[in-house]
């Protein structure tokens, strides 16, 4: 058992000023990221729905893209911070409950970010292939990464207290990264046959229109905004619930102590 | 006393307490072949059975692993004893690889008696040829589901709720294995026409999984159980 946490201990003073002054989670910078994704959101509506042109071959369908790409992008670039989160927690000396609140948050948001795209994906896939699912590499892997951080997020309701919370989700994050490049290997010689990668290929041509090529680029932009925004505010509620379960504690204390003496 | 032989030390009172309370003979074993059993229901057709067979000895042994992964650390919270190994000051890297040991013995047990269910229920047939990569496929996915085993287990040794939790974490993880294993038995039985030489790529996924968690294992284990009280 590790001492009982000086991170905590002189964290709470400073939260509870600071939770004191304000009644939201709202900041000015986080006031600023919510604008910014309400106009890039406008813009993409705007872009997906309107100016870009429908595709010669996927026709309509292609107007899925500028949400499935996007919420692919954020999916993985949330689960990167889980993980990089989870390290920083681990391997400071100080442990900071922060970092493992940015993980949590952060794997939350990718989840629901994954499962709107395996769902966008799966819509695509009706329209284009004419099946909902194919066993291919590529759809295999998330759905199997997608599993995998649902049982992150279990491990975080877990109970026991903060530090304990965060090292054991701490430990799980990291082992993330060990399982999904395994994962994926395997389930790539397994069988593959996911439509290669058009925007990221290796000869640096971009093929494809330009108002579509921009119209995802907004589409990434909006949701990346949206991704920073919703990891503010979650942290920060995060940061709330833990202090609430600290008070609650000590005022249960209290309230023996009080009963002892009385 | 050196790291190993307090892991061979910690292995011998694993299987010491199985061969006494005998609950892999009358319970896990016996489960296992229930659900070989259950295969055939939902798979009704002989044809099919042999062609799906070395998937499902895997399947069935991915599910009792799930047994003898809670029973292993059912007996280490029974009277706090993994506990009382942490206050005495044992390494948990040698609580970690004994652990793994004993897992893995027991899990060698069962795939060769689900092995022989398979030829018995399912009429597969295991060609001469093929018995060094069925070998050498048993052991590496052993040894590979055993570090994952006792690392999730400690994971969640202690806390409400683990016996739900634990499927859910596990099962992705092992989704590697599930793939190899099944393939390489694939090709080391012959089924579907599946040629020899197949077989061996898949031994190396499947020895890159053990590596991979034995080491991670090893290095994640000792703070695990520092924390679950």
């Amino acid at each position: 058992m590790t001492p009982p946490s000086p991170t905590r201990a002189t964290e709470a003073p400073a939260e509870q000023v600071d939770g004191g002054a304000r009644s939201g989670t709202g900041t000015f910078a986080t006031r600023m990221f919510g604008i910014a994704t309400l106009v890039t959101m406008g813009w993409l509506v705007a872009f997906g729905l309107g100016f870009s042109p429908a595709d010669r071959d996927q026709e309509e369908a292609v107007r899925i893209m500028y949400v499935h790409v996007p919420t692919v992008w954020l999916a993985y670039l949330a689960f990167t911070v889980t993980a990089a989160c989870s390290g920083l927690y681990l391997f400071t000396k100080k442990h900071s409950l922060g970092f493992d609140r940015f993980a949590g948050a952060s794997a939350e948001i990718g989840v629901v970010f994954m499962a709107l795209s395996l769902a966008t994906g799966m819509l695509w896939g009706k329209l284009t292939w004419g099946v909902y699912w194919q066993w291919d590499a590529r759809l295999t892997t998330t759905a199997l990464l997608f599993v995998s951080y649902v049982g992150y997020l279990a491990v975080r309701g877990l109970g026991g207290s903060h530090d304990q919370r965060a090292k054991r989700s701490a430990i799980i994050g990291l082992l993330a990264v060990l399982e999904i490049p395994l994962v994926h290997w395997s389930v790539r010689l397994w069988r593959s046959l996911h439509q290669e990668a058009t925007v990221l290929n290796t000869n640096g041509d971009v093929d494809m229109d330009g108002l579509m090529l921009f119209s995802l680029f907004v589409g990434v932009v909006a949701f990346t905004l949206l991704y920073v925004w919703l990891l503010l505010h979650r942290s920060r509620v995060m940061a709330m619930e833990d202090q609430l379960d600290d008070q609650g504690l000590d005022r249960a204390i209290d309230a023996r102590r009080a009963e002892a003496t009385s | 006393m050196n790291r190993w032989r307090i892991a061979r030390l910690i292995a011998g009172k694993d299987l010491r307490i199985e061969r006494r309370s005998k609950v892999l003979t009358n319970q896990v074993l016996p489960f296992a072949g229930v659900t070989m059993v259950m295969f055939a229901f939902a798979l009704d057709a002989s044809n099919l059975l042999e062609r799906v067979a070395p998937g499902l000895i895997w399947l069935a042994t991915l599910f009792s692993l799930l047994v003898l992964v809670q029973r292993s650390f059912s007996i280490e919270g029974e009277d706090g004893a993994l506990d009382a190994l942490r206050v005495a000051g044992v390494d948990p890297v040698a609580v970690y690889w004994g652990k793994s040991i004993a897992l893995g013995v027991q899990l060698a047990v069962l795939e060769v008696m689900l092995l022989i269910a398979a030829v018995l229920l399912y009429g597969a047939e295991v060609p001469l040829g093929g018995v060094v990569l069925l070998l050498t496929t048993l052991v590496t996915a052993t040894c590979g589901l055993a570090c994952v085993g006792t690392l999730y287990g400690g994971l969640t040794a202690g806390f409400t709720g683990r016996e739900t939790l634990l499927p859910l974490l596990v099962l992705p993880v092992v989704a590697p294995v599930l793939i190899g294993a099944t393939r390489a038995v694939e090709s080391a039985l012959g089924t579907g026409g599946v040629a020899l030489s197949e077989g061996w790529p898949w031994i190396g996924l499947l020895a890159v999984f053990a590596v991979a968690f034995g080491v991670g294992g090893a290095l994640a284990f000792g703070p695990l159980i520092e924390e679950a009280t």
